[in-house]
């Protein structure tokens, strides 16, 4: 039988060190490989795929179409559990704000900014873009209940977040999690074969790993 | 609600960390690695090594530190001491490391910060503000304020505390670490005029550090400094509390924090 592998996609955007180390961490003992990889037959072969993404969205979409990455990535997408974290979720979405860029629309709707600079937070301190700590993630229920990767999180359990723009999907039944931050907002989305966060799973200590645990049993 | 972050802080030099009382008599407190870990364990929000050894030879230690830690413990680490050029931040994220802080070289050169946050992005620039309270000379002739000093607390710059947080801020920092040297290791709290000040200043995150000594310096530091994270060394490391004892007094006061 085949290796088990989960490819964490390598387009050249920043330091995937913290992401691969925590999949592997999770995946040691359990026969899986991690594999970190620029290559789109690896992309191809793995059984699950991990798309990370940090700095701005523009440089993202840039650097996985120029890698060669895009279309495995796609493919992943439409055929195999795909998970998305930071701006590796804002990718899959229609369109960002962030210097009016174009997505790769997975996942109907748009990436806002903050607009909260000046208001307060309700104990009183002023609300700083990017948001930066650790927030309450409420799970949403859709027809069929919470999902399945949320399975051993509590309900409000805390993640870390570090980012300025937000996911807005359009169809409710895309919402798998949300954030209160000046608003509530988006923080997972979810579609098919897709899961993807805002938050980094892989710096939210015991219970960001049991999301990647999660991810590697996932039958979507 | 976001948070409010406890950061413990560890001083490391030789592959130990040591704490020292107003930057001098260095004491160890153990192996980074475990102290991590057992910080993980107690709820710390993100973990903050300062390297503070002062010849380069000993430098590519503090890199196998954060490989060792970062391999073990998943919430934030931030690294600082010595970081000069934009090439230390790529060297430290590639380690593990989620942030880098800066603090003499942004002085000496404020062009860095432009450029590290520029290809890193500000979530992992931070840069660390060492202030002393203005005295004698320099109160007379300036005024209340608060001065920035380098090299390990020895030199006066001569530049006002929240002026150059302002700009570190509009350079690019995503976050201001700002230490009273005054308070430091004097377990008598944070300088909290000093907090306000630079918290009201600017629109990134201010982690208060420099004299904690019990439990409620952490809630005074976030209800009156204004911090949005509160760092601390030897209240943890000897023992005297945990970071979940921390929590559990700030949660009562009503600061918001993760349990």
């Amino acid at each position: 039988m085949a290796q088990r592998t989960v490819a964490v996609v390598d387009y050249g955007m920043g330091n995937l060190r913290s992401v691969s180390q925590a999949v592997m961490h999770v995946a040691a003992g359990e026969g899986v490989e991690v594999i970190v990889t620029q290559r789109p037959e690896d992309v191809r072969a793995a059984e699950r795929v991990v798309l990370p993404g940090q700095g701005a969205m523009r440089d993202c979409m840039r650097e996985l179409a120029d890698s060669g990455l895009k279309a495995a990535v796609l493919e992943a997408a439409a055929s195999k559990p795909l998970m998305g974290v930071c701006v590796g979720m804002q990718m899959l979405l229609d369109h960002s704000e962030e210097q009016d860029t174009p997505g790769l629309g997975l996942i109907p709707g748009r990436v806002k900014r903050f607009a909260l600079e000046g208001q307060t937070q309700p104990d009183g301190s002023r609300y700083k873009v990017p948001q930066m700590g650790w927030n309450q993630v409420w799970q949403s229920a859709g027809a069929r209940g919470v999902h399945p990767m949320w399975a051993g999180v509590p309900d409000g359990a805390w993640f870390y977040f570090v980012h300025s723009y937000f996911a807005d999907p359009s169809d409710v039944n895309h919402t798998a999690g949300q954030t209160e931050y000046g608003q509530r907002f988006t923080c997972a989305v979810a579609r098919d074969n897709i899961f993807a966060t805002q938050f980094h799973p892989e710096k939210s200590a015991e219970q960001g790993l049991a999301l990647y645990r999660n991810f590697l049993h996932w039958t979507p | 609600m976001l948070a409010k972050r406890i950061i413990p802080c560890l001083d490391v030099t030789g592959g130990r960390v040591v704490k020292g009382v107003n930057f001098v008599e260095l004491r160890d407190a153990g192996d980074p690695v475990e102290i991590a870990a057992r910080y993980n364990d107690q709820g710390a929000d993100e973990l903050t090594f300062l390297d503070i050894t002062a010849t380069s030879d000993g430098r590519d230690v503090i890199l196998h530190i954060i490989e060792a830690v970062a391999s073990q413990v998943f919430i934030p680490l931030t690294v600082g001491g010595g970081v000069r050029v934009v090439d230390d931040v790529r060297r430290l994220l590639n380690a593990g490391a989620d942030k880098v802080s800066f603090n003499s070289a942004a002085v000496a050169n404020p062009q860095v910060i432009r450029d590290a946050s520029d290809k890193y992005g500000a979530q992992c620039i931070v840069v660390a503000i060492d202030a002393k309270r203005r005295q004698g000379e320099d109160l007379a002739a300036r005024g209340e304020g608060w001065d920035v000093y380098t090299h390990g607390g020895r030199k006066n710059t001569g530049l006002d505390a929240v002026a150059w947080a302002r700009q570190m801020a509009e350079f690019g920092a995503g976050e201001i670490l700002l230490t009273s040297m005054d308070r430091d290791g004097t377990k008598s709290g944070f300088d909290l005029a000093l907090t306000r000040a630079v918290s009201d200043a600017i629109p990134v995150p201010v982690i208060a550090s420099g004299g904690v000594g019990n439990l409620q310096h952490l809630v005074d530091g976030v209800q009156q400094g204004g911090a949005d994270a509160v760092l601390a060394a030897s209240i943890f490391h000897y023992g005297e509390y945990t970071v979940g004892q921390a929590k559990a007094l700030m949660a009562q006061a009503g600061v918001p924090v993760r349990v």
